[in-house]
C-alpha cells in the first residue's frame, strides 16, 4: 500500500469532503429544526442504550433482576480481590472521622465542607487511587450550570434537567442540585476561580443541549481543570491529610452493617492499611474505562467502577444502572486522539455536525443521546460518514463556523485546548472541520443517594459520578460539575452533622464481602473475575502472550 | 430492522478497535524504534508515547492521567538519536518518532505553601511572600521551553515579580501543572505554584465578583422559589411532560 499523503493534517482522499464542508458554510447559517418526540423515539432505537444485546440481569445483590450493561454485571458478579480471612483488622492504620475515597471534585469539595462544618483537619482522610485531583472532573470542558440570570430559574433548571433525564430523575435530589448552583458558582467565585466575564463583569453564559435558557458558566474551555485546581489549592492550603496511589478495595462494616472506613492498597509495596472512619464519603467517579459495548471513551485512566462495586458488596442500593451517555462529539481522527472529548460548547458556540456531502443533518443541541444517535444513524444506515484510514466512521463538526459567528479569533480565544490538541496532531480547526464520532462519557446511574447524599446503608454517603439519581437516565451538559460540587459539598455537611451526633463504631469487619460471595456460589456464579478493577490493562497482545509471572 | 442494529453496534466495535490491544501484528504497516529507559523496543508508528509504552508492556500506574492533555501526569522528556536538544512531552499527546530515547518523570518534589486567600490583599508584595525564589529568575526561558502547553512561562514569572496579576493569571491559565517547568529550573522556581496562586487572587480581588449570581444566592435564601419548586415535586409526570414540552427557549 503506498504511504498515505497528508495535507493540512488530513490524508488526502478526506480533502474533497473538507472542500465541500468549507465551501457550503455561508450556505448553512441556517440550523436545522429541532426533532419531534416522534421524530426522537425512532432515532434513540439505534442508541448503543437501546439497540439490543449489550446488556443483562444482575442476579444477586440489592439490584437482582435489574438491568444493566454487560460489562457491568461482569464486575459486580465477580469476586472480590481479597479473601477476607487473609486481613488482619485488629491493627488499624489510619483511625479518623471522616474518610473520603476519591479526590476528584466531588471528593475534594465534600473534604473543605467537612472542615467548615467543624470536623478538624486532622480527623479528615481523603484518599486517591492515582494523584490528588487525577479525574473526570479535570477533563471537563464545557461548563457548569447555574440558573442566576434573570430570566431564569432553579425551576426552568430542573425542567431543563427532568425532561433530559427522560422524566426519570429523583426530584428531591435533583431539586438539590438546581437550588444549590448559584450558590456553587458564588463559592468557587470567591475562591478565586476565573469565569469567563464580560466587559460588565457578568458571566458570559452559553447554551447546553437540551436547555432552554443561556447557563453554562466556563472558564475556556478548561471549566473543570480550573474548578479542580483552586478547590485543590484550597484543600493543600489547609493541609488535610491525603494519600495518593492508596485505592480503597473493600469497604469495612461492622456488626450492625454500618460503613466504618476502608482497606486501601499502595499500588507501589503492594501492601494494604485498614482505615476505621465514623463516616465514609465514597466519591470515585465513573466506568468510561470499562468500554462499554466496545466504544472508545473520553474517561480518565482510572474509571473503572470501583465505587459502585465495593457499596453494592456492602448493601447499598443502586438505580439507572440501565443507561449510559455517549458523548456526541469524540474525536474520529487522527487515531491518536479517538474517543477524546470534543466539548458540547463547541455547538453551543456555533460548531455545526456535518455529513460527507456539506450538509447539517441534525440540530447541533439535541439533548445528548438524541444527538449521539443522529450521527450514528448519519454513519451507519445514510451511509454520509466519512471513513478513517483505520476504519473508524465520523461525522465533520464544522468548527470554522464558530468565527464566522462570532468573529475572527473568538474559536483560539474560547477553546486554547481543543485547539492545541488538533495542533499537535497537524490540523488547524480553526481553518478546517474536525472529524467527530460519539465516544462513552458518563455514568448516568449508580449509588442511589437522597438530597443529603446519604445512601440506604448507615455511614455511607455518595457524591459524584459514582451516585444515582439526580440525572436520571440522561444527563445534561454542565450537570456533572455542578453534581459534584452540590453533593460533595452535601456530603461533607452532613457526613459531618452525622459524626457530631456521635457514632459508635462496632468491631470492623468483612462480614458483607462474605455474605456476598455467598451469594455468588448460591446463585451458581463460577468465574475467575475480580473486582474492583482499579485500572484497565492496554498492554500490548504480543507482550502478554510472553509474559512470565516469576518475580 | 432489528438484525441491522446489532449490526451497526458491531460495526462501531469492530471499528473502534484500539491499534494497541485490539490491531493484529500483520495488519500494522508502518513501525519505528524507540527506547524506552535505553531499551530498543519496535512499536506502530501511528501511536502516542503512552500506547507505544503500553503496546511495548508497559502497564501504567503513575506516569498516566487524564489520556488527553489535561492533568499533568504523563511528563516525558526525551532526546533523538543524533540531536543534542532534550525534549518536553505530556506522553499521551505526542506521538512516537523513530530514534526517541526516553523517560518518563513520575513525580515532580515541590513545596506549596498554604495561605488563606481572605487574609491576603492583592499587593504586588504577596508573591515574594510565599515565593521568594522568583527573585532568582535569570530570566533563561528554559520553563518556557519545557511547556508542553507552549505557556509563556518565564514572562508570567517576570509579571509575578512586578506584581501584575492579570498577566500572571491569564499568561498561565491554561497551565496543566504537569511541573516540567520546575524541573528544569536552574533557580529551583516551582512556577506552577506562583501561577496557582496568582490566579486564585486575581479571580478573586481584580475581577469584580458577579452581580446576578449574589442576587439569586440572595432570592434562594429568602424563599422566592420555593412554592414554585414545590409544585413541581407534586406535579404529576403528564404535567411536568407538558412543561417540558411548551417551554420556551430564549432568543440566541
Amino acid at each position: 500500500m503506498p504511504e498515505l499523503r497528508f495535507i493540512g493534517g488530513y490524508p488526502e482522499y478526506m480533502r474533497e469532503s473538507i472542500e465541500v464542508v468549507n465551501r457550503t458554510r455561508p450556505k448553512r447559517m441556517e440550523q436545522p429544526r429541532a426533532m419531534t418526540k416522534e421524530e426522537r423515539e425512532e432515532v434513540l432505537k439505534l442508541h448503543p442504550d437501546y439497540a439490543p444485546g449489550g446488556k443483562r440481569k444482575i442476579r444477586i445483590g440489592q439490584n437482582k433482576g435489574d438491568i444493566a450493561p454487560n460489562e457491568v454485571v461482569d464486575l459486580l458478579e465477580a469476586y472480590p480481590l481479597i479473601q477476607p480471612g487473609e486481613i488482619d483488622l485488629g491493627k488499624v492504620d489510619y483511625e479518623t472521622d471522616i474518610l473520603i475515597i476519591g479526590g476528584g471534585l466531588a471528593g475534594t469539595t465534600a473534604a473543605l465542607w467537612a472542615n467548615d462544618s467543624g470536623i478538624p483537619k486532622g480527623k479528615i482522610l481523603l484518599t486517591n487511587k492515582l494523584r490528588h485531583g487525577d479525574s473526570n472532573s479535570m477533563m471537563a470542558e464545557g461548563g457548569t450550570q447555574a440558573a442566576d440570570r434573570p430570566n431564569d430559574s432553579p425551576a426552568i433548571h430542573f425542567i431543563d434537567a427532568y425532561g433530559g433525564g427522560h422524566f426519570t430523575n429523583k426530584r428531591d435530589v435533583l431539586r438539590a442540585l438546581v437550588e444549590d448552583a448559584p450558590f456553587i458558582i458564588k463559592w468557587l467565585e470567591g475562591l478565586g476561580a476565573m469565569f469567563d466575564k464580560n466587559e460588565d463583569g457578568y458571566f458570559e453564559e452559553k447554551w447546553g443541549g437540551g436547555t432552554c435558557r443561556k447557563r453554562m458558566h466556563a472558564c475556556r474551555d478548561y471549566t473543570g481543570l480550573e474548578e479542580l485546581r483552586v478547590i485543590r489549592d484550597e484543600f493543600r492550603s489547609r493541609e488535610i491529610p491525603v494519600l495518593e496511589f492508596y485505592p480503597a478495595i473493600e469497604l469495612l462494616t461492622d456488626e450492625g452493617g454500618k460503613v466504618v472506613g476502608a482497606i486501601l492498597w499502595n499500588m507501589e509495596t503492594e501492601e494494604y492499611k485498614v482505615v476505621k472512619a465514623k463516616a465514609t464519603i465514597l466519591a470515585t467517579g465513573g466506568f468510561g474505562r470499562l468500554h462499554i459495548r466496545g466504544f472508545a471513551t473520553t474517561n480518565h485512566y482510572g474509571a473503572t467502577c470501583d465505587g459502585v462495586v465495593m457499596a453494592y458488596r456492602a448493601g447499598a442500593k443502586l438505580r439507572d444502572t440501565d443507561t449510559v451517555q455517549y458523548h456526541p462529539t469524540g474525536a474520529a481522527f487522527p487515531q491518536q486522539i479517538v474517543g477524546l472529548l470534543l466539548t458540547e460548547k463547541l455547538r453551543s458556540s456555533g460548531a455545526q455536525p456535518v455529513n460527507k456531502r456539506g450538509e447539517a443533518f441534525v440540530f447541533p443541541l439535541e439533548p445528548r443521546d438524541v444527538e449521539a444517535s443522529a450521527l450514528i444513524r448519519e454513519c451507519y444506515v445514510r451511509n454520509n460518514g466519512i471513513t478513517t484510514p483505520t476504519g473508524m466512521k465520523g461525522v465533520w463538526l464544522d468548527t470554522p463556523r464558530i468565527d464566522l459567528i462570532n468573529g475572527e479569533g473568538y474559536l483560539e480565544r474560547s477553546f486554547p485546548g481543543m485547539v492545541r490538541m488538533f495542533k499537535r496532531f497537524g490540523i488547524d480547526m480553526i481553518k478546517d472541520p474536525v472529524l467527530v464520532f460519539p465516544t462513552l462519557h458518563y455514568q448516568n446511574g449508580g449509588v442511589e443517594i437522597d438530597p443529603q447524599a446519604r445512601t440506604n446503608v448507615e455511614g455511607l454517603f455518595v457524591a459524584g459520578e459514582v451516585s444515582g439519581g439526580v440525572h436520571g437516565k440522561n444527563r445534561l451538559m454542565g450537570n456533572s460539575t455542578l453534581d459534584c460540587m452540590v453533593f460533595g459539598r452535601r456530603a461533607g455537611i452532613f457526613a459531618a452533622q452525622y459524626v457530631k451526633k456521635g457514632v459508635r463504631v462496632g468491631k470492623l469487619g468483612l462480614n458483607h464481602v462474605e455474605r456476598y460471595v455467598k451469594e455468588l456460589k448460591e446463585a451458581g456464579i463460577r468465574t475467575d473475575r475480580r473486582s474492583p478493577m482499579l485500572l484497565p490493562d492496554y498492554r500490548g497482545k504480543a507482550v502478554l502472550a510472553r509474559m512470565i509471572d516469576i518475580f | 430492522m432489528a438484525e441491522r442494529k446489532i449490526n451497526v453496534i458491531d460495526e462501531i466495535k469492530k471499528a473502534s478497535r484500539s491499534v494497541t490491544t485490539g490491531i493484529e501484528e500483520k495488519d500494522i504497516e508502518h513501525w519505528v524504534e524507540i527506547y524506552i529507559m535505553g531499551k530498543a523496543y519496535k512499536v506502530p508508528a501511528a501511536l502516542t508515547i503512552m500506547q507505544a509504552m503500553e503496546y511495548a508492556g508497559y502497564r501504567f500506574v503513575r506516569g498516566c492521567g487524564c489520556r488527553a492533555g489535561f492533568c499533568g501526569a504523563c511528563s516525558t522528556v526525551y532526546r533523538k538519536k543524533g540531536e543534542y536538544r532534550l525534549q518536553t512531552a505530556m506522553a499521551c499527546q505526542t506521538r512516537v518518532e523513530d530514534g526517541m530515547f526516553l523517560v518518563q518523570i513520575p513525580f515532580s518534589p515541590a513545596e506549596k505553601p498554604s495561605y488563606d486567600l481572605g487574609r491576603e490583599k492583592p499587593e504586588p508584595s504577596v508573591f515574594l511572600k510565599y515565593f521568594p525564589e522568583i527573585a532568582r529568575c535569570v530570566s533563561c526561558n528554559t520553563c518556557t521551553k519545557a511547556c508542553p502547553q507552549d505557556l509563556e512561562v518565564m514572562d508570567y514569572i517576570q509579571a509575578a515579580l512586578r506584581g501584575d496579576f492579570r498577566a500572571v493569571a491569564d499568561g498561565s491559565f491554561d497551565c496543566i501543572q504537569c511541573g516540567l517547568c520546575a524541573i528544569r529550573c536552574p533557580a529551583e522556581i516551582v512556577h506552577y505554584h506562583v501561577a496557582q496562586l496568582g490566579r486564585r487572587m486575581y479571580g478573586k480581588y481584580l475581577n469584580p465578583l458577579e452581580k446576578n449570581a449574589e442576587q439569586r444566592v440572595k432570592e434562594i435564601e429568602e424563599g422566592r422559589f420555593k412554592e414554585e419548586m414545590d409544585r413541581l415535586l407534586k406535579a404529576t409526570d403528564e404535567e411536568l411532560e407538558r412543561i417540558y414540552a411548551e417551554r420556551e427557549r430564549e432568543p440566541d
